[in-house]
């Protein structure tokens, strides 16, 4: 079991590495970083000012060291004038003493997640503050959309073919062919629009940042929820239809154990083995979600600083909002790795 | 304590049962006019090929016939209350405490999830409401019963940990739990290995004396049946078509179909060249497609038109003299019951000529990593192949036995070249081949061995009609030269394999098992083979389809004099169509000989049990009774010394342990016999033989 | 002219709607009359789900053929804009409309004057041509990687298992604003993709029928040449684009000039799919190579394409045509959230996602711009998922 985690989290590494190096690549094309210069000089620089001041900001290295760099597995760059020396791990302008004081590697190995041209902020204190708010959005989403969706698809695999079955499984088709900004949408025109008049949520979330209530954070969470709730559900349903035909479960019955305890201590654990890696590999596609969310209900979380972020070229925190998304598919895909071992007598001793 | 004492009448009482199921179309009738009794302490053997309702009888007894199924008229009592008539809770009441099932697949009838304990601890903590340490006590006891090692730590399991014959075991114990009145068993060795078959049919038996249990027991050995059952059942087509004792049925049968079932199978006595099997003509009926009449007629010897086809059903009727012996025929009493075999024609015994094939030596080793699932650096090697070396001669056919794991399915990778040889040589008409993958072998050697698949539910690829798929065969093969040339070979080939040439537009689906296979083997001929691997070919098919495919088989050897590798598990079919036999076991020849030679003693231990545990449908027929110990061990983890010393029951017969220190040499007995034994040449030589026939 | 009530805008739409309505029922006619002799086809209209799936979808795609290639159902220029029109109600007639023009909004304008109802019928026109094109042409890819992968299994395996697991762990929208944004497309790194992604089909056809027909050099030869040459000259067309990084063929030669935001979003769109599809084909592709029947081709010597495009991919079709449809569906929601982020394709294009943005501005006062789209790429996705639910079930009845 260790070594089967250590592998994975090696792999883990392998896959961030090569994730962010792409991030790298393509946040530092030229016409990208010439588009970085011109937002943040000006707007009518010359061809050749846009090149030095590139160089001036360490970007006209070569890939390959810039992304050492910013790992901080290469010395950081530094840049010498007659005024003073800039460099990526000094603060603005030093002396050539004071430089040579500084740390020679500053990356992300370092915990230096660089500065971001958007917010005028570190990266590192804009991540974490987003993440926080995302992470209570989630936190609620997973809390309505688990039990709901299971449940959902229990009770219409239950019993194959009944009208319960029919209702639910197509009302979890619905949820399966509605997308968030689709369903966002209704929601907000049919709750909160003055043009309706129900008026029973908000249309936005912006106050649900320092104080989520019901009425302001509901629908944000119910449009996640009901996008990701169609695909668990119908899983669940398929695997649970598939265990209730086992042969197992016929033993079970002809043992004379009642329907309710076949359903509950025979058919549950083993129906539910299969839903639980959609459920953990459901988290990418709740990214997603959470991006459009976010962005239609003005919930500044993660996905609204991705939007920003990617928008307006701010590499670094591009690159920081990348790792850190690259990290939690890659942990879920572990943490269902292991629930799918740990759920699964046959692998698990084997 | 038998719950037998409160009631004294029959067990099951089965009245004029019809069953069918209901599906979009139409209505389906699975069982018609369905009686049987099954007394107290009674074994009631139901046989029947696949379709002919046998499970749907158990089913329906069990009250348990899905959302399709329906009784739709007749009645089954047990105990004399009317099983149909109860409610929910009652059934369940009933269900595993008083009748409990036993089926087919034990991994799969087991909880994947839930530990054997537990499993077992159910039965009584539903129907007696005992506490679970009482339970507990409970399910400790029956697992002792059922010859289980370290029931304590069976009970701590999880079902994958446990053998198939372990498993099976486990479900016969959880059957046994509260004493039923009434156990009925669906195949329930269908998916074990012989030697296990034997000894759990052993523990069954004497499990039921023990308990006083009555039992319904299904399936389509009557082999089996003969060994186990005091009565017998035979069914075909949705009808029970004979009914009585054992004796009665089998040496008194009183039906067309009964009599044709024991014509096609193999007993001992029977020779492909002196005395054929008889195949039943042509194909059993599907259930919406019947005949009017009897359900038998078009394939009956006896079919008398304008009798036998008016469209009303056939009556039971008793037989006189009998027991409770009961037939479906309307030409009972005309029919010469006592008339020899009509002598179907009797072939030459062709001699086999120059050696074509020759193994020396050969060896295959896998390296398998320690671990599947993480991987990691450990690996370990399984010897799937030990030091094999025979010669196969043409138009000769060698069986080669044994059981799973045995490493006959190895071998025929590696003689198709689908893998290469560890070591050794494998010679085809002077030229080595063991080292030649099939991509890297031309294209007549690749045409020149071929083979015939197991199962016939796989061998075509379903989505190509017949004829493409022979023509592709010889387009690989190369064949004829133009696409009209091809085709016609193509229908040629149908036409060997005695299928309707309309059979080449035809679907894989569109047709039944046995013709399955028959395209399987004509495509394995479309290049004229020399040399075909026959992989159990018939082991899946129905017994009355498998006399005509071996026929087949053995009539296109003959013609083309090709060498035939028969690789088979069952015994009465290789005692029947072989020239010699290979005995292997764990990857090991233990033996090679004639099949007289390999059919008589001196055995082999291994071979004697495998006699031994074989069931034959003849009542003459007396056999010794050697029920092997365990299971046979993983071809991973291999015991030292000889393969067999696990199991075998002269091992104490060879002095100083060199059982389990030496893998014993190969001895010559006779001309072309080789034993690989340590038993002393005494021993060997004194022993009995297994399968004696009494006089006629 | 008075604004219409709402009885009169539901009729007028179904009016409009008309060749529509006179295509599916004939369709639905003649598939019933033969639907015994269709195949898997003809048994989609044994399912209620599937038939209910399939008109919805049929519904989408006639309105698209009729809007888009023959000019039918809209009413109005999709891009017009009519002065005084700004977010009108839906029914408001239209002002100062001449006498050919069409004299209402059926479902309004939007908040540049245009109208809705002309806006969301054309929008079905780009879902259409995109997502279906766009989902075969992962499959392509995902069929091609995938069952070298499930076949061979070992170390190729192990590398592009990799190589999908690492683009399924990148956030699509991410993926989305990287490769989509204007300056990356002046890089041209969408056009490389495309060129490399776009050959899958090529290689595809050409492994297909070599080992198929190798065995007749004869016949093989001249049917390479001429499947290749034709198939090779589209994919020149399709990839090289006049004044982009990729311009290979010469101007006369190049058939059709595929506008630069379609592209980009088609090879995005295929590039998130195809891995997907590479670990569905790969599943099946490790199953149905235990079969004998495989078996039995390699004991006769067939090399391993002919067995995994003859004998393997045949047998994986039934999942393969359900997730087909599942994908479909998919891939218009994708193109939705393109357009939702304002990513690709034109401001100004009528697709529904871009439409819902649009909307969704000024939903807590006008419901009517962003609802039709909203309600049409439900109605073609749930129908999606109707069909391919429909199709599951008859094909596990066989």
């Amino acid at each position: 079991m260790g070594l089967f985690i250590l592998r994975r989290v090696w792999v883990m590494v392998l896959t961030a590495l090569c994730l962010t190096f792409v991030v790298f690549f393509l946040t530092n094309l030229y016409p990208n970083l010439e588009k970085l210069a011109k937002t943040q000089g000006n707007m009518r620089m010359t061809d050749e000012e846009v090149a030095r001041w590139l160089d001036n900001r360490g970007y006209g290295a070569p890939i390959l060291s810039k992304y050492g760099q910013w790992l901080g597995v290469w010395p950081g760059w530094t840049h010498e004038t007659e005024r003073g020396v800039t460099g990526r791990c000094i603060d603005g302008l030093a002396t050539p003493e004071q430089a040579a004081g500084a740390p020679r590697f500053c990356g992300v190995i370092q915990g230096d997640w660089g500065y971001s041209t958007v917010f005028r902020d570190e990266v590192s204190g804009i991540v974490g503050t987003r993440l926080g708010l995302t992470g209570k959005l989630m936190l609620w989403v997973l809390v309505l959309m688990v039990p709901a969706a299971l449940a959902v698809g229990v009770l219409a695999g239950m019993r194959e073919g009944s009208a319960t079955d029919r209702t639910l499984s197509t009302f979890s088709i619905a949820t399966t062919a509605t997308p968030e900004y689709v369903s966002g949408v209704i929601f907000i025109a049919i709750f909160a629009s003055s043009a309706v008049g129900l008026k029973w949520f908000k249309g936005t979330a912006t106050s649900a940042m320092e104080d989520a209530n019901f009425e302001n954070f509901f629908l944000p969470v119910l449009t996640i929820a009901l996008y990701g709730m169609g695909y668990i559900a119908r899983m669940t349903r398929a695997s649970m239809t598939e265990v209730m035909t086992a042969q197992y479960v016929r033993t079970a019955r002809l043992k004379g154990v009642s329907f309710p305890n076949i359903v509950m201590k025979h058919a549950l654990r083993n129906a539910l083995i299969a839903p639980f890696t959609v459920i953990m590999l459901q988290f990418p596609w709740l990214l997603n979600g959470v991006v459009i969310v976010e962005t239609l209900f003005n919930y500044k979380g993660f996905g609204w600083t991705l939007v920003q972020a990617a928008g307006n070229n701010d590499i670094e925190l591009l690159l920081a909002v990348s790792v850190v998304s690259v990290i939690v598919v890659l942990v879920t895909q572990l943490i269902s790795d292991i629930g799918y071992v740990y759920l699964n007598p046959r692998i698990r001793i084997s | 304590m038998s719950k037998l004492a409160e009631y004294d009448g029959p067990i099951l009482e089965i009245d004029k049962l019809s069953i069918s199921f209901f599906t979009r179309l139409r209505e389906i009738p699975a069982v018609m006019d369905f009686s049987c009794v099954v007394q107290p302490g009674e074994a009631m053997g139901l046989v029947g090929e696949s379709g002919c309702g046998k499970s749907t009888v158990a089913l329906g007894v069990m009250q348990d016939l899905g959302v399709n199924g329906r009784i739709v008229g007749g009645s089954i009592r047990f105990k004399g209350r009317d099983l149909s008539e109860m409610s929910a809770a009652e059934l369940r009441d009933i269900r595993g405490n008083e009748i409990a099932m036993i089926y087919q697949e034990p991994m799969a009838s087991l909880n994947p999830a839930m530990k054997i304990g537990k499993q077992l601890m159910e039965v009584p903590m539903i129907h007696e409401g005992v506490g679970e340490k009482e339970a507990r006590r409970r399910a400790l006891e029956v697992v002792t019963d059922v010859k289980l090692p370290d029931p304590e730590r069976i009970l701590k399991s999880y079902p994958h940990q446990l053998s198939g014959g372990q498993q099976q075991r486990i479900v016969i114990a959880m059957a046994l739990m509260s004493k039923p009145a009434l156990l009925i068993l669906d195949e329930p060795t269908t998916a074990l290995d012989v030697t296990v078959e034997a000894a759990v049919v052993e523990l069954v038996k004497d499990l039921g004396k023990k308990y006083g249990t009555s039992m319904l027991f299904i399936s389509h050995n009557l082999g089996l049946v003969l060994e186990t059952c005091d009565r017998i059942c035979v069914m075909y087509s949705g009808e029970a078509v004979e009914t009585g004792s054992i004796a009665d049925v089998f040496d008194k049968m009183q039906h067309p179909y009964t009599q044709a079932l024991f014509r096609s199978i193999p007993l001992p006595g029977a020779d492909k060249n002196a005395r054929p099997l008889k195949a039943i003509p042509g194909n059993f009926p599907l259930p919406h497609e019947r005949p009017p009449g009897c359900n038998f007629g078009p394939r009956c010897d006896y079919f008398a038109k304008g009798l036998c086809d008016i469209d009303e059903r056939v009556p039971m009727v008793d037989i006189a003299g009998d027991d409770r012996h009961r037939s479906r025929c309307l030409r009972i009493d005309e029919i010469d019951w006592h008339a020899p075999v009509e002598a179907s024609q009797t072939t030459a015994r062709t001699e086999p000529g120059n050696v074509v094939l020759k193994m020396d030596k050969l060896k295959k080793y896998y390296e398998v990593a320690a671990n599947a699932l993480f991987g990691g650096g450990a690996t370990r090697v399984v010897k799937a192949n030990e030091e094999l070396s025979f010669e196969a001669r043409e138009s000769e056919t060698l069986a080669i036995v044994g059981e799973s794991g045995c490493g006959k399915s190895t071998f025929a990778k590696v003689l198709m070249g689908l893998e290469t040889a560890t070591e050794g040589q494998i010679i085809l008409d002077n030229r080595n081949i063991e080292a030649t993958p099939i991509q890297a072998r031309d294209t007549k050697t690749v045409a020149d061995v071929q083979m015939v698949f197991q199962n016939p539910f796989d061998t075509l690829n379903p989505s190509m009609s017949v004829g493409r798929q022979i023509i592709r065969a010889l387009e690989i093969f190369r064949v004829g030269r133009t696409d009209a040339e091809r085709r016609e070979r193509m229908l040629q080939l149908l036409d060997l394999v005695k299928l309707p040439r309309a059979f080449a537009d035809r679907m894989p689906r569109q047709l039944s098992g046995g013709q399955k296979q028959r395209v399987g083997i004509a495509r394995a001929f479309a290049g004229g083979a020399r040399i075909v691997v026959a992989d159990e070919p018939v082991s899946a098919l129905d017994v009355s389809v498998q006399a005509a495919v071996t026929d087949l088989l053995m009539e296109i050897q003959r013609e083309n004099k090709t060498t035939l590798l028969f690789i088979s598990h069952d015994l009465s079919i290789v005692r029947y169509l072989s020239d010699r036999v290979m005995v292997m076991y764990l990857g090991h020849v233990v033996e090679l000989g004639t099949t007289e030679q390999v059919f008589a003693p001196p055995y082999h231990p291994y071979t004697e049990a495998l006699l031994s545990a074989v069931p034959i449908a003849d009542t003459k027929v007396e056999k010794t009774h050697i029920v092997l110990e365990g299971d046979i061990p993983s071809a991973m983890n291999p015991p030292t010394g000889c393969p067999f010393q696990t199991r075998c029951r002269w091992k104490d017969q060879v002095p100083g342990g060199l059982c389990e220190k030496e893998v014993p040499p190969q001895r010559t007995m006779a001309e072309g016999h080789q034993v690989k034994c340590h038993l002393s040449d005494e021993i060997l030589r004194g022993m009995e033989p297994v399968i004696k026939v009494a006089a006629e | 002219m008075d604004p219409l009530g709402w009885g009169e805008i539901i009729a007028r739409v179904l009016w409009q709607f008309l060749p529509v309505w006179v295509s599916l029922v004939a369709l639905f006619a003649i598939s019933i009359a033969f639907k015994r002799r269709l195949g898997l086809y003809g048994k989609l209209f044994d399912s209620t789900i599937g038939m209910i799936g399939f008109a919805l979808v049929m519904f989408w795609v006639f309105t698209g053929i009729y809007a888009g290639l023959f000019d039918m159902i809209a009413t109005h220029d999709p891009l017009g804009q009519v002065s005084g029109m700004k977010n009108k109600g839906p029914g408001t007639p239209l002002q100062g409309a001449g006498e050919a023009d069409y004299g209402w909004y059926l479902l309004g304008g939007d908040n540049l004057a245009r109208d809705v109802f002309s806006r969301m019928v054309t929008g079905s026109w780009v879902v259409v041509q995109i997502a279906p094109l766009a989902t075969l042409f992962a499959f392509m890819v995902g069929i091609t990687l995938g069952l070298p992968a499930g076949f061979y299994g070992g170390r190729l395996d192990t590398f592009l298992s990799f190589l999908a697991n690492l683009i399924l762990a990148f956030p699509v929208i991410l993926l989305f604003y990287l490769l989509v944004t204007p300056e990356i497309v002046a890089t041209g790194v969408p056009n490389y993709m495309a060129t490399v992604l776009f050959v899958f089909p090529l290689i595809f056809m050409a492994v297909l029928l070599n080992s198929r027909f190798h065995t007749k050099p004869g016949f093989r030869t001249p049917l390479l040449i001429a499947v290749l040459g034709v198939m090779g000259w589209l994919y020149l067309s399709l990839i090289s684009e006049a004044g982009s990084k990729v311009a290979v063929l010469p101007r006369a030669l190049d058939l059709f000039d595929i506008p630069g935001g379609i592209l980009v979003v088609f090879v995005s769109v295929v590039f998130v799919n195809s891995p997907t599809v590479f670990r569905i084909v790969r599943g099946l592709a490790m199953d149905i190579k235990t079969r004998d029947y495989v078996a039995a081709a390699q004991t006769r010597g067939e090399g391993p394409w002919y067995i995994m495009l003859w004998e393997i991919l045949p047998n994986a079709r039934g999942p393969l045509i359900v997730d087909f449809c599942l994908r479909i569906g998919y891939t218009t929601i994708l193109l939705g959230t393109l357009g939702f982020f304002g990513l690709g394709l034109p401001p100004e294009s009528p697709d529904w996602g871009s439409t819902i943005n649009e909307g969704r501005k000024l939903l807590s006062i006008y419901l009517h711009p962003a609802l039709p789209p909203a309600l049409a790429l439900l109605s073609l996705v749930l129908g999606l998922n109707l069909l391919a639910d429909g199709l599951r079930e008859e094909s596990l009845k066989d």
